[in-house]
């Protein structure tokens, strides 16, 4: 691959739509001219300015509730009796709606913050590029947030364990940065985020707390002004061992 | 709420407008919800509604009005411009929050709503594809043509900022 082939492929590669071969021959030629891997870096840092420029907007907490209202009275009774008359239909409505209604429903602040976090893991995998610090070694992945987070946290050892750091990137919650780290398990992933526990800005609960959502496991825990969350679809016994490998580690 | 605050996002970008915004969202949830059945599982929800969202915008006044801009020859291969090793490289790296904000804002619609789906929301080409109704060759070239512009409107205010001083 020639430097002009290359820079025809560039936007490709950075956004992550080279695969298999290509991708090989692409990073090959990365690898031997110091002048086509700037300008590929120059490319991605553009990317990921443009995404954190572009997280900009969040809606209110007034419009939010507006919407939940909205929702609720749409998934009224009446509603659905009129739209569907005969029986068949009614029951598959009420299948449709409860599937609905697990899915879009927030009920009070902590479902949505659950929810939240959980979308936010859903999001990630779904990613071309689910993490921008790619390092097994805690050691790389805890300072690549320093300068990007408005706090530090302690990464545990994982070496006698059978989680596999893949590396991490910021996320947002509530218009706050924070660390999201991911794992993996076997064949699964999982999803570790760490935001700043403010007073009044998340849910308040002692403890660890074990949840379910979108047909995730979910654990939460509080710990030294930070707020915990993981996120998997692995069973809930490997979310709480990661869960406690963290919190071990964030203990002095 | 699946998706919600990001929708919100994207629909804050598209009608640069908070009230707008609100009613695009609300409209969105709405339809979506109402024609929950029109979903097939497992096919791409997020395509799905952020589909719903855009169709909805593009039914809208303003949608109507951003629409009108015509983009010039958009289906003619555009090369991704890199000048090697000069600060115009890293330009929009560098450039701050805001000043990218403002760039992104001052684009044609049509470039902004790929750019946000692809650098913010992560889409792949296939997906913004579905979700804008166009052909992955067009979201190429309008995510070319829209970075080209943003990196040009960077380098402009960066040149204002510097004779200012």
């Amino acid at each position: 691959m020639t430097c002009d082939e290359l820079h025809g492929k560039l936007m490709a590669y950075v956004d992550a739509e080279l695969k298999g071969g290509e991708l090989a021959e692409f990073e090959s030629h990365l690898r031997g001219c110091s002048g086509c891997a700037a300008d590929a870096l120059g490319m991605l840092q553009t990317k990921l300015a443009t995404r954190a420029a572009g997280m900009r907007y969040a809606p209110s907490a007034e419009f939010r509730l507006r919407m939940e209202q909205g929702i609720r009275a749409k998934q009224s009774p009446a509603w659905w009796s009129l739209r569907w008359s005969s029986v068949a239909m009614a029951a598959a409505a009420a299948v449709i709606l409860l599937a609905a209604a697990t899915v879009w429903v927030d009920r009070n602040g902590r479902e949505r913050e659950l929810t939240e976090i959980a979308d936010l893991h859903v999001t990630e995998l779904a990613s071309a590029n689910p993490v921008d610090v790619v390092s097994t070694d805690r050691h790389t992945v805890k300072p690549w947030f320093a300068g990007r987070i408005p706090f530090s946290f302690n990464l545990p050892e994982l070496q006698n364990s059978e989680f596999t750091l893949v590396g991490g990137r910021v996320a947002y919650f509530e218009r706050s940065p924070g660390a999201e780290l991911l794992f993996n398990l076997r064949k699964h992933q999982l999803s570790a985020f760490v935001f700043k526990d403010e007073a009044g800005a998340l849910s308040a609960r002692a403890g660890v707390t074990a949840a379910t959502r979108l047909a995730l496991q979910m654990e939460t825990w509080s710990e030294g002004g930070l707020r915990y969350y993981i996120v998997s679809d692995a069973p809930a016994a490997d979310v709480h061992a990661l869960g406690e490998l963290l919190r071990k580690a964030a203990r002095p | 709420m699946p998706l919600f605050a990001r929708l919100y996002n994207f629909a804050h970008w598209l009608t640069q407008d908070r009230s707008e915004a609100e009613d695009l969202v609300q409209d969105t949830c709405m339809k979506a919800l109402k024609g929950f059945d029109s979903f097939r599982q497992g096919t791409n929800f997020r395509a799905w509604i952020y589909r719903i969202l855009r169709n909805t915008f593009l039914t809208s006044r303003t949608g109507l009005r951003a629409m009108m801009v015509s983009l010039d020859d958009e289906e003619a291969p555009v090369a991704e411009p890199v000048a090697h090793g000069t600060p115009e490289s890293i330009l929009l790296s560098n450039a701050d929050q805001q000043a990218i904000q403002s760039a992104l804002e001052a684009l044609p619609v049509q470039y902004r709503e790929v750019i946000v789906l692809c650098d913010v929301e992560e889409m792949s080409y296939q997906e913004i594809a579905e979700t804008l109704a166009i052909p992955a060759g067009t979201v190429m070239s309008r995510l070319s043509r829209g970075r080209r512009a943003m990196r040009e409107s960077l380098k402009e205010a960066s040149i204002r900022r510097s004779s200012l001083k």
